[in-house]
């Protein structure tokens, strides 16, 4: 089946769009050797990512099966996520 | 055989066989430029540093100059200075003489200004090209490979596609004998706990913390969040998130052999193998680092599209983006973006880079050479400028 996005780990939450995904779409998500179907709820542009599952306000992302950050807003599975709704924890001069 | 590669007196081996001219100081630019242009072999390379910064500055541009000189792809080297400068100009030329290779030096205070510089300049490069003309290459094994490794104006293909391909080229050349460098500390933020574990000892381990400790807490010491500066606007438009994210995704040029050691930025390696150099990640400051450092060829991944070579070291460019390799085809000389749509595996893109090295390193031209986009070149430096 033609993959719309990727995961790299199963323990991923996020996902990388392989082309421009639109909004309502059902997206066909290569997660291993598994494929798992998302609807999306925002257009999602080619490269960016979007969210595999619920995410809570507060919650790590994960991509690479590594913490990329921290979800500063609820993300609902299939929603867009992106610096709108997370935050890096490093190199944050403004924190201390 | 593996490649063709110009053999220097101290052993190395060039993949190119250019004059350098070489500026000291900010000062001096315009002139060496201008040598450079009138003498078709003859590459200059300029920069802003030189003058007027904390010692530990002054020496950093002193030693990236020796290293710069050194690089075994210049087969000779002229320096032009201005005369007032605080760069150690003696010791450069002393220390490049102990290469073994022919060093000149000029300057503009003593010969008396821009016009009779310049004009003496010319000459003195072109008895160099003349002699640097009989050079032939010769047949040379993997082991001369000194691999400088690079990603910029990233996006998230790079991290699926086009620096893990380079992981494989470079795991290739240090399993043949030769050395591979890896910077850009930043781009090891949120991701040292994965380079930590690659390092062949706990020291180096230790020294890899280190470096990525200062490198942050210079980014923190201005006091705001980094995010747009690193990762940059561009990456930010082409999906990559925070830092971490570009880090994961940047360390896979390192591939999977064991990191032997950590230098300061632009000092040669000691040892063969993987090893780590301190330096940023843009552009100007890391390629000089890896040519001072003695890379004689660069890897460069690029997803949406970076254009800059560098003067006497030829710059491969990689994309995993199809749009990007496409639509920037001036620029790019490899599209791995088979690994993307799974036309294509890793490490059937690896062997293809390793081929195209090897080319490169024999002479076949990079699109940066071709296009003359070679001029993103400055010296690291982490001072103010007094």
């Amino acid at each position: 089946m033609q993959r719309h996005a990727i995961a790299i780990k199963i323990q991923d939450n996020v996902a990388t769009a392989l082309r421009r995904l639109e909004k309502g779409e059902t997206a066909e998500v290569g997660v291993g050797d598994r494929i798992v179907s998302i609807v999306l709820r925002d257009a999602v542009e080619f490269g960016h990512k979007f969210a595999l599952r619920d995410i809570a306000r507060g919650d790590d992302i994960v991509k690479y099966g590594e913490v990329i950050g921290r979800a500063t807003a609820d993300i609902p599975a299939g929603a867009h996520a992106h610096v709108q709704n997370i935050e890096s924890l490093r190199g944050r001069g403004d924190l201390d | 055989m593996d490649f063709m590669g110009y053999r220097r007196p101290d052993g190395r081996v060039g993949t190119r066989n250019y004059v350098g001219v070489l500026s000291t100081v900010v000062c001096a630019n315009e002139v060496a430029d201008d040598i450079a242009r009138q003498v078709d072999g003859a590459v200059s390379f300029t920069h802003h540093q030189g003058c007027c910064q904390t010692p530990i500055d002054i020496a950093r541009v002193t030693d990236t100059l020796v290293g710069l000189g050194s690089n075994p792809n210049l087969a000779a080297v002229l320096l032009v200075s201005l005369g007032c400068e605080s760069t150690a100009v003696d010791a450069v030329v002393a220390r490049l003489r102990g290469t073994g290779k022919p060093v000149e030096v000029i300057g503009l205070q003593d010969i008396g200004g821009a016009a009779r510089t310049r004009a003496e300049g010319v000459l003195i490069v072109q008895d160099m090209v003349a002699q640097a003309s009989k050079l032939r290459p010769e047949p040379c094994g993997i082991e001369h490979i000194v691999l400088g490794m690079k990603c910029g104006s990233s996006d998230t293909t790079q991290g699926l596609s086009a620096t893990p391909t380079i992981g494989v080229a470079s795991d290739t050349i240090v399993a043949a004998g030769g050395i591979s460098i890896l910077g850009e500390i930043t781009e090891f933020i949120g991701a040292e706990h994965i380079v930590a574990r690659h390092a062949a000892t706990p020291e180096v381990a230790a020294q890899i913390l280190s470096l990525v400790d200062r490198m942050e807490t210079r980014a923190k010491a201005v006091g705001c969040d980094m995010r747009g500066g690193q990762p940059t606007g561009g990456n930010i438009k082409g999906g990559l998130t925070t830092i971490e994210e570009k880090s994961l995704g940047a360390i896979a040029k390192g591939g999977t052999a064991p990191i032997r050691a950590v230098y300061e930025y632009g000092q040669r390696p000691d040892v063969k193998g993987l090893v780590v150099m301190d330096s940023p990640g843009r552009e100007p400051e890391i390629l000089t680092g890896l040519a001072a450092a003695g890379c004689n060829v660069i890897v460069f991944a690029t997803g949406r599209g970076a254009p800059q070579g560098f003067p006497f070291v030829p710059v491969i460019k990689l994309t995993g983006n199809e749009r990007t390799w496409t639509h920037l085809r001036d620029h790019i000389d490899m599209s791995v973006a088979g690994i993307i749509d799974g036309t294509e595996s890793l490490p059937a893109a690896g062997q293809r880079l390793v081929e195209r090295i090897l080319a490169v390193a024999s002479g076949e031209r990079t699109r940066a050479e071709i296009t003359g986009y070679s001029r993103a070149m400055d010296i690291y430096v982490t001072g103010p400028v007094i």
